[in-house]
């Protein structure tokens, strides 16, 4: 692992708000704005996998595309490599995505059905523009290698392909630009556990090999424990826990954090033995109405009256475990 | 044992497709008793959801059919039977449940009117008495606040409410069998638990049977009794739930358990590379043939494999592996 580039994290992000008009009402009353991430910060150290996790709606995914531009972030600072990545424009951004790829959840749909599987591994590239066409196809080939895909398979065109190779293409094409941090938002969800496997080592491997950093977006808690360094639990477009892997499989803090894993059935007898499901009745709050005090307050086996009227602050204990909860202290003991 | 309620033998179901006629279900038994819980597991395309469709009698019409075997439900055998008994026995006595909850429910009625329609269909219950039951249902199945949501569309209801609506749809009449053919894929975790837990309470209150059908192994741990893995249309291995994933004797099994990251009681810093079950599913017209189908993906692969289909060889328990080299794995 490339550790020797200091304390200084790859990807810094910083009050992160992605806010998005919703048009309710009539043509004069007011517009009404959904927070779907709402200030949040955190960073990754180079060859390092940070992992976003929550349920659907939780923001988890805008916060991903906010941060490689592909929303408009509202607030807040992405630095990548110590430049401000959302205040880039023209040729200076263009070049800088290079440095942030891309791997998307669904390698049906984010591969273009009309060209041909070296095309989309090289379109990259030609954008780019540095190499000349010989070095050009020596990089294809060697993509192709490392993700595990034969040479002859390039003239093929997607749908000549299975679920588990399309998401090597997606993987391949991310490779291409040599980039510092890629973003995996839910890479294996849409694929057959058997098949998760291979993907899920494939990462890991390239992870190793080019001293890739991840920023790993997935509601699968056991993907995340497998594939992570730290973890960032998101609610309702907070971060209500952020810790590293050890700390937060081992002892969750937040509520809400300890409800999930809770819920996750596992093969595991000893585990399911030890963990009490806490189930949590209800559901989320209307994302465009939203308590006044924590979010997670309506459905926590224990909220108080304070959880209901102030919203708590991410904040850090001496161990370095992150927690926006009024009823955690420094012991480190969770409520729940 | 007495008669199980549901016996299901050497059940073979063909589906015409382009490349000629493919055996989805190939040879395929097993019994549920009264009350039980059995999953099926396998990766998509291993006829697991043909299974569920099949005891239903709801094959795609003209193109699926059950070519030989039998489905004996209490006694009577459903491959045979009219389809007049067997709307009568669908709903009532078996039911189902699907994966996807918001394409399941008729978009432009009330949930309580598509309830109500269930039970004076098949109880000839007047509509006010239905009406009345719809309500009872919803708050069985922890709809907040019945009374009111019984009169909501489908629309306003979260993922995990519109799951409930269509358990209790399925057990309005108090059928024996129910049919969760995935039903928690796609909910969020929280939720899953919730139905889990919901699905667990029915049963020992009303004593309904379940077939769950999943991909999830921690599912399969957490609900049911025995399981059966699929694969390519066969049975590759059956027994009880907690003795097969301690002592898979199917290298399928064991791929299908190790594949998964799992969430265990003390992690550690120590991280294995996950075991890869190498390809993928044989493609429909490779079923059938007299070999082990999952020989190209299996580490154990000898000449036998290829030569001859397997038999299925019996373990303690009722624990049963189609696998030449089960003794081994």
């Amino acid at each position: 692992m490339k550790d020797n580039v200091g304390n200084k994290p790859l990807l810094d992000v910083q009050n992160l708000t992605v806010r998005f008009t919703v048009k309710r009402g009539g043509f004069f009353s007011e517009p009404k704005y959904l927070y779907a991430v709402d200030d949040i910060s955190f960073q990754i150290k180079r060859g390092e996998t940070l992992a976003i996790v929550g349920e659907s709606g939780s923001g988890k995914t805008t916060a991903a595309l906010a941060v490689a531009r592909l929303v408009k972030a509202y607030k807040g600072r992405v630095d990548l490599d110590g430049t401000n990545f959302l205040g880039l424009e023209d040729e200076a951004l263009r070049l800088a995505r290079a440095k942030m790829q891309f791997i998307f959840q669904d390698p049906y749909s984010s591969l273009n059905p009309r060209v041909r599987a070296e095309k989309i591994v090289r379109e990259p590239l030609d954008n780019l523009g540095a190499v000349d066409d010989v070095e050009r196809q020596a990089i294809i080939d060697k993509l192709f290698e490392a993700v595990g895909l034969h040479p002859e398979q390039q003239r093929l065109f997607p749908h000549q392909f299975s679920g588990g190779q399309r998401q090597r293409i997606g993987i391949a094409r991310a490779l291409a630009t040599q980039p510092d941090l890629i973003i995996c938002d839910e890479p294996v969800s849409a694929l057959d556990v058997a098949v998760q496997a291979q993907i899920l080592n494939l990462l890991r491997k390239l992870q190793a090999d080019f001293g890739l950093t991840f920023l790993f977006i997935s509601h699968d808690l056991g993907v995340v424990q497998h594939m992570c360094d730290s973890i960032a639990v998101m609610y309702m477009g907070k971060i209500v826990e952020y810790a590293d892997r050890l700390s937060l499989f081992n002892n969750p803090l937040h509520p809400y954090t300890k409800a999930l894993l809770s819920a996750v059935p596992s093969v595991d007898k000893k585990r399911r033995a030890e963990t009490k499901r806490i189930l949590i009745p209800g559901d989320p709050p209307d994302p465009l109405d939203l308590p006044q005090g924590c979010r997670f307050a309506n459905r926590c086996p224990v909220a108080q009256d304070r959880c209901r009227s102030e919203q708590p602050d991410l904040k850090a204990l001496a161990s370095g475990h992150k927690v926006a909860c009024h009823l955690v202290d420094e012991s480190a003991v969770s409520p729940l | 044992m007495s008669e199980p309620l549901l016996k299901v033998q050497n059940l073979r179901i063909e589906l015409t497709t382009r490349d000629g006629i493919a055996p989805v279900i190939d040879d395929l038994s097993f019994e549920l008793g009264a009350g039980e819980s059995i999953s099926f597991v396998g990766e998509s395309g291993c006829g697991k959801s043909m299974t569920a469709l099949g005891i239903m009698g709801l094959l795609p019409e003209k193109i699926g059919r059950v070519a030989s075997g039998s489905i004996s439900f209490n006694g009577e055998e459903l491959t045979t039977v009219s389809e007049k008994r067997l709307r009568a026995i669908r709903g009532n006595d078996i039911s189902m449940i699907f994966q996807e909850p918001m394409t399941s429910l008729n978009p432009v009625y009330t949930v309580g009117e598509q309830i109500a329609e269930v039970l004076r269909a098949h109880q000839g219950l007047s509509k006010s008495a239905a009406w009345n039951s719809a309500i009872e249902l919803l708050d069985a199945v922890r709809i907040p606040n019945a009374k009111r949501r019984v009169s909501d569309y489908p629309f306003q209801m979260s993922g995990g409410q519109r799951q409930r609506v269509m358990i209790a749809m399925a057990l309005a009449c108090e059928p024996k069998i129910l049919v969760a053919d995935e039903p928690t894929t796609a909910l969020d975790v929280t939720v899953q638990a919730q139905i889990f837990d919901l699905l667990n309470d029915l049963k020992r209150q009303t004593g309904t049977a379940i077939i769950l059908i999943t991909h999830d192994m921690g599912a399969v741990a957490e609900m049911a009794e025995r399981m059966i893995v699929m694969y390519a249309g066969r049975g590759a291995e059956q027994g009880p739930v907690e003795q097969v994933i301690d002592h898979p004797r199917h290298p399928y099994t064991k791929g299908l358990i190790s594949c998964v990251p799992h969430i265990v009681a003390n992690l550690t810093d120590e991280r294995h590379a996950l075991t890869e079950v190498s390809g993928i599913v044989p493609p429909l017209r490779e079923f059938g043939q007299n070999r082990c189908l999952f020989a190209s993906r299996c580490s154990m692969v000898s000449q036998k494999c290829l030569d001859k289909r397997p038999p299925e060889i019996n373990f303690e328990a009722g624990q049963s592996s189609a696998c030449w080299h089960a003794e081994a794995v």
